[in-house]
């Protein structure tokens, strides 16, 4: 159907960018079933701002990848009908901060309508949002909303930080009959990682620890993901082992593994683009105290954005986490 | 939390909180069999809508018309006679007989208030003297049905209810001119479709009572769910047409929608996606003349149906009060969509008889002559008349509507009083189709809370 393009073969690892792994998901999700729709803006002959829908169409057609008007509310509210009708929508929102046209079709009609029908009708749209700042673009096209959308029941948020849970993230989402919106981090498209597309992937709903460490944990998920695992490197020459866990996943939320990992290393920074105010940081302090009150040696710390507008290109540097705040809190917990 | 804290507040909230739960295990009264097939099938096609009526653009650019229907909205007092410049603004207390169909947007009429019948040249409906008294059943049954629920709020067994009284016309008439095969999204007034599509009408009121949020299987009867966020169902019609589009299917869509919601920019988005993906959709807006307390002239500065004209399908506007002509025209439209010539809005011209809700008090901001204008076109009173005149009905069947008419009542307020509370742990249910961990672990917890009242709760059972 797709074979114009197939630059992986099943059960060979290969080095794909994190946007072309992606891309190679929805071509493997669209050859498998034809329920599977894309749509969104520019997502057709253009293959979508960031070339992540490249070459869908011409394989798969304007009837299932579909350019569509610039209207994002009604983009989700036309893909619910559609997945009423039995297809599995994949929607693109092109940036982050295009996304909240549609909050109200997201939010009172997709995250829904699955309990109105006393789970009479499935909802199984995923709703793909580049997200998170780091490239130095205007205003609107960097933020980090996972927030607004985790704290409403219906929805599954999740984020991956790499090519291969990219790839495979995106089959589980598609095959998920629930609503889920997937943030993919912009400014790690192109970053290249091994995706084996003949693996068992984990649940989707699971997190996973990148790094072994005994001295405290760092959690985070999507972009902060590297900078975690650079804090973590650095850390090492300090004589402190970190050890990093990907979430993955912000709703649900992995608390077991996280639970595991804090028991052992029994301090705890979760970090996040997001600002710390009420962001997903905020409920993980809450809920890994309760659950390892007695293990813990210092409090939850969070490190994220500030409860600003995000900044302007040439302030983001300040307002994103990195290296340097990463270890701040690090050296503050470790402190206690 | 101490022992004796917990003991505490199982004594005093435990009994208060099972309380509330009679009613456990009796059945909802049995469903219906609801009208069938009155009005279907029956007659020529009518005319394609390719005539209906576009009003003329006007003079002059559309901003130079647009500042002298500022002008002129100021400035008229409603009741002098406009020209073309009040052609921009749709009075609401003129029927068919003021200024505004004088010179302004023509209803489709087949049937006039007074129960005569009338031929239109674009829109025609054949029927038998059989399904006629089948519109009418359908209308009175929908009537009564309405009023029960009115009722059964009042005496406190429903939250709220969101009354139809008026518009029985409108809904009969268009449900009865789709197949079982097309699919309606109606929104939360729409009880007299979901009459014509044999949704068992106890169901409707699970929501209003506030045993459920919806309550019913959309796809038994392709009779979506109530949508309460206004406009936000005209989206989901026009996504799910372009599904049956895709599918290569030739059944049409109809998305239910008021003259509040066409300010909405869903409805306006959902014009645009049905206009470009030429989407079989068909736009059935009961303008009712009031979106609670705010007329139609807040809504928009042009009749209605003509928005549909520069989204570039057609519009036209029907008598919503008469049930012949939105049967003809909505089986027009559905063919239209059928038939691959996309979508059309629809604009039945009606009037909501009762308040916004039962919480709505409309004596605040409408007057009794309006309403009294508009009991003069009853859409029940005409078609009877009509019936009458033609002797299609005689005193024995109106009687016998009558009972039956009686006999729901009962098996409505039957089936309300025995609505059962659902079960505590529903909260947790159906929240996702998949599962969710907090999901899992919020209603373990709540369940074992629930358990910790059970010695005390005892006595509050």
């Amino acid at each position: 159907m797709s074979a114009t393009t197939q630059p992986t073969q099943p059960n060979q690892p290969t080095k794909l960018p994190l946007a072309r792994a992606i891309n190679e998901s929805l071509r493997r999700a669209m050859d498998n079933d034809p329920k599977v729709l894309v749509m969104g803006e520019d997502v057709g002959k253009l293959g979508g701002v960031f070339r992540v829908t490249d070459g869908l169409q011409k394989d798969f057609g304007e009837d299932r990848v579909i350019d569509t008007p610039l209207a994002e509310s009604g983009i989700v509210g036309t893909a619910i009908g559609l997945a009423l009708r039995g297809y599995r929508p994949v929607v693109e929102i092109q940036f982050d901060g295009f996304v909240f046209p549609a909050y109200d079709q997201i939010v009172t009609q997709l995250a829904k309508m699955h309990a109105r029908a006393l789970g009479k009708v499935k909802l199984p749209v995923v709703i793909r949002i580049p997200y998170a700042g780091g490239i130095g673009a205007v205003e609107h096209h960097s933020e980090s909303p996972e927030a607004l959308f985790a704290h409403v029941a219906g929805l599954k948020c999740v984020s991956p930080s790499n090519a291969s849970d990219a790839y495979w993230m995106m089959q589980q989402a598609i095959e998920s009959d629930d609503p889920v919106i997937f943030f993919e981090p912009k400014r790690r498209y192109w970053e290249k990682g091994e995706v084996d597309t003949g693996a068992i992937p984990a649940p989707l709903h699971t997190a996973r620890v990148a790094r072994q460490g005994t001295d405290l944990t760092l959690a985070a998920y999507g972009p902060m993901v590297k900078v975690c695992q650079e804090a973590a490197a650095a850390a090492e020459e300090e004589g402190h082992a970190l050890e990093v866990v990907d979430l993955r996943t912000i709703s649900p939320i992995d608390f077991d593994t996280l639970q595991r990992s804090v028991e052992k290393t029994r301090r705890l920074v979760v970090v996040h683009e997001a600002p710390v105010f009420l962001g997903s940081g905020s409920e993980i302090a809450a809920r890994i105290t309760e659950r390892c009150f007695y293990h813990l040696e210092a409090p939850v710390l969070r490190v994220g954005g500030f409860h600003a507008p995000y900044p302007p290109a040439r302030l983001e540097d300040e307002y994103l986490p990195d290296l340097d705040r990463v270890l701040d809190a690090v050296d503050r917990a470790l402190a206690y | 939390m101490t022992v004796e804290s917990t003991a505490a507040r199982s004594a005093s909230t435990a009994p208060t909180r099972r309380s509330g739960t009679g009613g456990k295990g009796a059945t909802k009264g049995t469903g219906q069999g609801a009208a069938k097939g009155a009005g279907k099938g029956a007659g020529k096609k009518a005319a394609p809508a390719e005539a209906a009526p576009a009003e003329p653009a006007g003079t002059g650019s559309p901003a130079t018309t647009s500042r002298k229907a500022a002008k002129s909205s100021t400035r008229t007092t409603g009741t002098t006679t406009r020209g073309a410049r009040g052609q921009a603004r749709k009075p609401r207390r003129s029927g068919q007989g003021g200024p505004d169909a004088a010179d302004g947007p023509q209803l489709v009429q087949l049937l006039t208030p007074e129960g005569e019948r009338v031929q239109h040249p674009d829109y025609d409906v054949d029927l038998t003297p059989e399904q006629l008294r089948g519109l009418y059943r359908d209308m009175v049954l929908t009537r009564r049905f309405d009023a029960e629920a009115t009722a059964l709020q009042r005496q406190g067994e429903l939250g709220l209810w969101a009354s139809l009284l008026g518009q029985e016309a409108a809904q009969i008439g268009s449900g009865r001119a789709l197949r079982p095969d097309d699919y309606v999204f109606p929104t939360y007034r729409e009880h007299g479709v979901a009459w014509t599509r044999d949704v068992d009408p106890t169901l409707l009121l699970g929501m209003f009572r506030g045993v459920n949020n919806g309550g019913w299987d959309p796809n038994s009867n392709n009779f979506h769910l109530y949508t309460i966020v206004i406009g936000s169902q005209v989206l989901h019609a026009t996504g799910y047409a372009m599904g049956v589009q895709k599918d290569g299917a030739d059944s049409a869509v109809i998305a239910y929608f008021g003259d509040g919601a066409s300010s909405q920019g869903d409805v306006a988005e959902a014009f645009t996606f049905a206009a470009v993906y030429n989407a079989p959709v068909v736009f059935f807006c009961q303008n009712n003349q009031w979106a609670i307390s705010e007329p139609t002239e807040r809504q928009s500065r042009v009749p209605i149906y003509q928005r549909a004209q520069g989204f570039g399908f057609p519009g036209v506007r029907v008598d919503g009060n008469d049930v012949l002509a939105c049967l003809a025209v909505t089986r027009a439209a559905a063919e239209r969509a059928r038939s691959g010539e996309g979508p059309m809005l629809i604009e039945a011209f009606t009037y909501r008889m009762g308040a916004h809700t039962t919480s709505d008090d409309p004596t605040r901001y409408r007057s009794d002559e309006e309403r009294a204008e508009w009991e003069a076109k009853d859409p029940i009173k005409r078609l009877r008349s009509y019936l009458e005149r033609e002797k299609l009905a005689d005193a024995d069947y109106f009687a016998a509507i009558e009972g039956e008419s009686d006999e729901m009542g009962v098996r409505v307020r039957e089936a309300i009083r025995t609505m059962p509370d659902p079960d505590s742990m529903a909260i947790f249910e159906n929240v996702y189709a998949d599962g969710h961990a907090l999901v899992d672990e919020e209603r373990a917890q709540y369940a074992g809370y629930l358990a910790s009242f059970a010695d005390s709760s005892e006595e509050g059972r």
